[in-house]
């Protein structure tokens, strides 16, 4: 048996040479400057602005809260004055109402931020009170909250905590630094997942071209009992869930299901040292590991920035661009969002920003399909790209759920193979849309005609 | 606001394969298969696979000039097809069967059917079964070194014996591009290595047609062999029946497909009136690859058990 892995998949230029063997260097705002605070940073109802205009914040300090259940705390990275709440563009494209602070360059913490705290003497409701409070979420990029992933209704069925340090995306070296510089942090955090779950096992899953730092790992959970590290093909989307865990747990996780019905939950490198920073050092979530990377960057470089930071900041940090790119990116290539310009502020999801010189989809227009069936190989749901495209084209949303449409994980491997370069991935992305919208229509229209039979 | 950045929804990036490269690797495949039988049937040959592909590729760009349709012939397709019928022909064919046999392939096979991906029968295939149905002497009439002779594979059915080694090398009486098996292997090669194509197709296909072969034919090894060698098998299996177009999209159903053309094939040579089957087999499996599809599709990751 070879490395663990997952059937389909595609090898992207990894890029990730550029920046792997920088380590990360702390990145401070300008003082004087503003930081932008999207109260949308999650997937989940937007947070609740707790201060107003006027209002000196410190560090530390909550300012947004959580809307609901599956939401989160927004927290202040530096000390200030709030300017205004108004609507702000974010990485995604849309608006958010953010809070925009005045950093006033003292960083005055809130009280208590900062001390050491022994996880072994916490309860797990304390833990996962802390957890919540410090605005976590899944910091790989979907941005689910964190509190909300480690309650599921049983906890005594979850059997595994997977680690996902795939970092599988192209260019992207923030996860790979972490585990580099910071591998303590990261199995704490582990650790502080499982006394949560009694029954489970922790599996830090690697893929084998960050060969260091799997040995790293390896030799900090040699005494660990209940941690184990995998090490995985690269491949992606090795680090997409349901990959991660079928790779991993040989268990298989479909559209419908959540990672907990597999009896799995999976977080990210910086989620989880996350989780130990708030735990065990008391520190909210107000910063990030972020990768500065591309052709068109001067020194590619891992920062470790404050969490509402504009976009243009790192750039400045980094003396400008070596040329002007003609594409930016939030994210790796294959699932980062293209920004139209740098005034947007870096939020708890945005692990990089990539910088091309050329722009690789308008260089390729897209031509006639020749059926040559590399996107049906390399669909790591085993669904069939170029018939759900036929079906996407028709509009046909009866035929694109019968081909398992909404099965798609939008990963982008189809496209990305693509010899005719066509626009797979996008198009799949609005049916999916519209496929959910239309299911959500009917469950309102079915729930409110039970309604009236009562 | 200053200057904006393209935007575009994810992935970003591309991988470097384009229909281009990959045409374009096939016409190298074919390289050796074309340099073989120049080297044995003398320069009329060569004659013979420069007239096809003009004739293909002129007729590709006249007939979308006079629809005024974008221009597509750098994408090679429709050398390819020139290539793929060209090797198909004997080699002192006079030149303007085989310009009529690429105008029909690229016209009304490709063409009028919408075009590069649309068409539901190998071009160059159905081209030279026009061909073979329209101007059947010139087309199976096939010479070598001053003689004209029958094919391996018509002394097999004659119940002669078979150089199987001639075989392997070429050195028998053939179309252009069909005779040397080694040649075509090597070209095949190079389009696994390159990932232009997968074994699946050519391999259950060669591998039935021996089984068939075997148990409806005579057991005995040379037999079988010369089943393999000869016919244009070789050929077929690795560059017609792998044609993206018309063969199934599903690995399942590519496996059906080589197993149903090998069945075919064996069919028409050992029952059949002619000594050959390989164009024949694969035209109608083209046919039926809609229907091996729709019952091939694959099970959808942690959806296997369930319905769809």
């Amino acid at each position: 048996m070879g490395l663990a892995t997952f059937i389909g998949g595609v090898h992207p230029f990894e890029g990730k040479e550029l920046s792997e063997n920088k380590p990360v260097q702390v990145l401070m705002p300008k003082e004087k400057g503003t930081l932008a605070f999207p109260m949308s940073q999650h997937i989940g109802a937007p947070a609740n602005p707790v201060v107003k205009k006027g209002d000196h914040v410190l560090m530390g300090q909550k300012i947004g809260e959580a809307g609901g259940f599956v939401s989160a705390n927004i927290i202040s990275s530096v000390s200030g004055t709030v300017k205004a709440i108004e609507p702000r563009r974010v990485a995604s494209g849309g608006m958010s109402n953010s809070v925009i602070i005045e950093n006033d360059g003292e960083y005055t913490p809130v009280e208590g931020l900062g001390a050491d705290r022994d996880p072994a003497a916490l309860s797990k409701e304390e833990i996962l009170s802390i957890i919540k409070e410090a605005g976590i979420v899944g910091l790989g990029g979907a941005g689910f909250p964190t509190h909300v992933k480690l309650s599921p209704k049983d906890p005594n069925a979850i059997e595994y905590i997977l680690v996902n340090g795939a970092e599988c995306e192209p260019y992207l070296t923030s996860d790979y630094r972490l585990m580099i510089d910071q591998p303590e942090r990261l199995v704490g955090g582990l650790k502080i997942i499982l006394q949560l779950f009694d029954k489970a096992k922790g599996i830090i899953g690697i893929e084998n071209n960050k060969p260091e730092a799997i040995k790293k790992i390896r030799e900090l959970v040699a005494n660990e009992p209940r941690i184990e590290v995998c090490e995985l093909l690269t491949k992606y989307p090795q680090g997409g869930e349901r990959s991660l865990i079928y790779a991993t747990t040989g268990r298989k996780v479909n559209s419908s299901m959540l990672p907990a019905d597999a009896g799995c939950i999976v977080d990210n490198v910086d989620t989880v040292i996350s989780i130990y920073n708030a735990v065990a050092k008391s520190t909210p979530l107000m910063r990030r590991v972020f990768t500065l990377t591309g052709d068109a960057v001067k020194s590619p470089q891992n920062y470790e920035v404050k969490i509402g930071m504009s976009f243009q900041e790192v750039v400045d940090a980094n003396g400008g661009f070596e040329t002007d790119p003609e594409k930016i990116i939030a994210g790796g290539p294959m699932m980062g969002m293209a920004l139209f310009d740098l005034s947007i502020p870096i939020t708890k999801t945005n692990s990089a920003l990539l910088c091309f010189k050329k722009d690789e989809v308008a260089a390729n227009p897209e031509t006639p399909c020749i059926r040559c069936g590399k996107c049906v190989s390399a669909c790591p749901s085993h669904i069939v790209p170029v018939k759900m495209m036929a079906a996407a084209l028709k509009g046909d949303c009866d035929a694109f759920e019968a081909l398992n449409g909404m099965e798609c994980m939008e990963c982008g491997s189809c496209t990305f193979i693509c010899p005719a370069k066509r626009p797979l991935t996008q198009a799949f992305k609005e049916m999916r849309k519209t496929v959910a919208a239309n299911r959500r229509a009917k469950a309102m229209a079915a729930q409110a005609q039970g309604g009236q039979k009562k | 606001m200053g200057k904006l950045f393209n935007v575009s929804a994810s992935p970003h990036v591309r991988s470097k394969d384009s229909t281009q490269s990959i045409m374009t690797d096939v016409c190298i495949a074919m390289l050796p298969a074309t340099a073989f039988g120049v080297f044995q049937f003398g320069v009329h040959a060569l004659l013979v696979v420069i007239a096809t592909v003009l004739g293909c590729v002129v007729s590709e760009y006249v007939y979308e000039k006079i629809l005024k349709k974008p221009i597509t012939i750098t994408d090679m397709s429709a050398v390819v097809t020139g290539m793929i019928l060209a090797l198909n022909m004997p080699w002192d064919i006079p030149l303007w069967i085989p310009v009529l046999g690429g105008v029909f392939a690229i016209v009304i096979v490709k063409q009028i059917y919408g075009g590069l991906g649309q068409n539901f029968m190998n071009p160059a295939l159905a081209g030279r079964c026009f061909l073979l149905l329209s101007f059947a002497g010139k087309m199976s009439s096939f010479t070598m070194d001053g003689w004209t002779g029958a094919t391996p594979l018509a002394q097999l059915k004659a119940g002669e014996s078979v150089d199987v080694m001639a075989m392997f090398i070429g050195r028998i009486p053939g179309t252009i591009g069909e005779v040397s098996v080694i040649a075509l292997l090597i070209g095949a090669a190079y389009m696994v290595y390159k990932k232009v194509i997968t074994l699946r197709i050519p391999v259950t296909y060669i591998v039935t047609v021996a089984i068939f072969a075997f148990l409806f034919g005579q057991q005995d090894l040379t037999y079988v062999l010369a089943h393999i060698c000869g016919g244009g098998l070789i050929f077929g299996a690795f560059f017609m029946a792998t044609d993206y177009v018309t063969s199934p999209i599903t690995p399942n159903g590519q496996i059906v497909f080589g197993v149903l053309l090998g069945i075919l094939t064996g069919l028409f040579r050992i029952f059949g009136g002619s000594a050959e089957g390989v164009s024949y087999a694969i035209i109608i499996g083209n046919m039926l690859v809609p229907l091996i599809e729709k019952y091939t599709l694959p099970k959808a990751f942690g959806r296997e058990g369930k319905k769809a």
